[in-house]
């Protein structure tokens, strides 16, 4: 307290100090925050650059001509279509059980103890080894081969735990309480699953599925060694191409096999083709967003 | 000697029976060996400060305890003579005991389903009995009136008074014969609650009702008789005109109740 009434909120050294430091502070945190939007701008900016002589919408309904060298990416966008859609077909039901079961009915025992580290670790696992898994056990094991089934299922695989730790990050966010004022009229444990508890999670569980596809779709180990190939002969724009136990193309794998294994290429498919994978991956996050704004804006709490 | 009204619907048969109750969470005992008992139609208050262990008292004769994975349970609870401990269906059990939670708990569903709920989950799906039982626990709940145009918007949408009155309704739609209220004027305005306990003094006649609160004169009040908890263990239980007088049968209620500790 200051002697003087009118000193009463003059500026101290401390409080200038304490302003400065302020500033310094949220500059310094700023910049950090903002220097994350470089990278994405510059590798869009430079793929779309280089690959703008290729850039059309009939380089994607296209088929790659005169071995490779020329023309669209259509079977290989189809392929990554085919590999993600099955993947997450097969990951997403399982994942979201399973979470269910995690988050609303396991008690902390061994067991559930012993599932949790499973998730965690299964989360960590390099895609090569997931790779390797599939080979060992889709495409020889099981006997699927080398197939758009196997691709899949390895993908699946790969993307389970991930699906598992957003959906239970999901269902963990609905309050206690609401379950709680179930379970006091005398309803199960389903009954509030279904009633309260999956409708006010769905936004955030959908949110982790849909950020799945990027996933799914950028990798190229797990589906080269278990499903993906070089080439394959497929009609410019057709919608079917393929069947569970064929091959694929994949537009990762395509991008990959141009830049390193075809002599000659024109310098700018390569680039196109990594546009195309970039661009429809930014395609489905922003229908994530869209999804989860629209659910947000009907939250009911 | 003061005298609360409709004291004529107590009878002396005891509703609830609880014999040498403990409760311990983990390593943790709670509640001591507590024994009492409840009879049918009493308003039945608890009175006690935080942490002596009355919403866990509640949480055990409705078995809600079971969610608490560290719980251990010990001693005997009889409804109507039956252990709750050995019930084969707690959901019937619960839906015979109507459950009030301090803070008002509004499900994310439309004011009609939030009371539509537990008849829903017992299994009845015809619209004009669901109706009926909508209107009726509005009604007691003293909610209709504010609410009847708009059954449709959300629940978590009213004001925290009529959330809590919304919660009363609910509680009384699976038609309880015990209806247990956890402070329930903790988060609402004096008002609300004297209009609540206008409710109870109605509802007292079909059911039995036990009132855990934080407020004495609320019990005083309200309740025919009142168990003063403290520490897990009973201090005094015993018609509210002796809890509440100048010579409680111990001087710590006394004490508590005109505010020297507690």
């Amino acid at each position: 307290m200051s002697d003087h009434p009118n000193q009463l909120f003059a500026e101290t050294s401390f409080v200038r100090r304490k302003q400065r430091q302020e500033g310094v502070a949220k500059w310094v945190l700023g910049s950090m925050a903002g220097l994350m939007i470089i990278p994405l701008v510059l590798i869009v900016g430079y793929l779309i650059a280089r690959a703008w002589p290729s850039l059309s919408l009939s380089f994607i309904t296209q088929v790659p001509i005169r071995g490779m060298r020329e023309g669209g990416v259509w079977p290989a966008f189809v392929g990554t279509i085919y590999l993600v859609f099955l993947s997450l077909a097969v990951a997403a039901p399982i994942g979201i059980l399973a979470a269910v079961y995690l988050n609303e009915y396991a008690r902390d025992n061994w067991l559930n103890r012993l599932i949790n580290l499973a998730v965690i670790n299964l989360a960590g696992v390099p895609s090569i080894v997931h790779a390797l898994f599939g080979l060992g056990a889709f495409v020889y094991a099981a006997k699927f081969g080398y197939s758009i089934i196997s691709a899949s299922l390895t993908l699946a695989i790969m993307t389970l735990p991930v699906i598992i730790a957003s959906t239970r990050e999901a269902l963990a966010s609905v309050p206690r309480n609401f379950r709680e004022a179930c379970w006091n009229v005398g309803a199960t444990r389903w009954q509030t699953i279904q009633a309260v508890v999956l409708p006010n999670a769905i936004s955030g569980i959908l949110t982790g599925v849909i950020l799945q596809v990027s996933r799914a779709a950028g990798e190229t180990a797990p589906i080269m060694f278990t499903g993906a190939v070089f080439f394959k002969a497929v009609q410019r724009g057709d919608l079917f191409p393929y069947a569970l136990h064929d091959q694929c193309m994949a537009l990762s794998m395509h991008l990959y096999v141009l830049s390193t294994q075809v002599p000659d290429v024109k310098e700018s498919i390569p680039f196109a083709t990594a546009v195309v994978l970039l661009g429809s991956v930014l395609l489905v996050n922003a229908t994530a967003i869209t999804v989860r704004v629209y659910l947000r804006s009907r939250k009911k709490w | 000697m003061f005298e609360p009204q409709n004291r004529g619907h107590m009878s002396s048969e005891k509703h609830i029976q609880v014999d040498g109750l403990r409760l311990s969470y983990g390593p943790k005992e709670v509640i001591h060996g507590i024994s009492f008992h409840i009879l049918r139609n009493e308003i039945f208050g608890i009175i006690g400060p935080a942490q002596s262990g009355k919403t866990s008292l509640l949480k055990c004769i409705n078995r809600t305890i079971d969610f608490s994975p560290e719980a251990r349970v010990s001693g005997s609870i009889k409804v109507d003579g039956h252990d709750v401990r050995e019930t084969k269906s707690i959901y019937e059990l619960r839906r015979r005991i109507g459950m009030v939670a301090p803070l008002p708990v509004g499900l994310p569903l439309s004011i009609y389903d939030n009371v539509a709920f537990a008849p829903r989950c017992a299994g009845i799906r015809r619209k004009g009995e669901l109706n009926e039982i909508v209107e009726q626990c509005l009604h007691q709940a003293a909610l209709w009136d504010e609410v009847k145009d708009r059954l449709d918007s959300l629940g978590t949408k009213l004001s925290g008074g009529q959330q809590q009155r919304l919660t009363i309704a609910r509680a009384l739609s699976h038609q309880p014969e015990i209806l247990c209220l956890d402070e329930f004027s903790i988060a609402i305005d004096p008002v609300t609650t004297m209009r609540i306990e206008d409710v109870l003094k109605v509802l007292r006649r079909q059911m039995t009702i036990i009132l855990v609160t934080n407020l004495t004169q609320q019990a005083r009040r309200l309740a025919d008789r009142t168990m003063f908890l403290w520490n897990g263990e009973i201090v005094e239980l015993d018609r509210s005109e002796v809890v509440f007088s100048d010579r409680p049968g111990n001087p710590k209620t006394y004490d508590y109740v005109n505010g020297i500790f507690g």
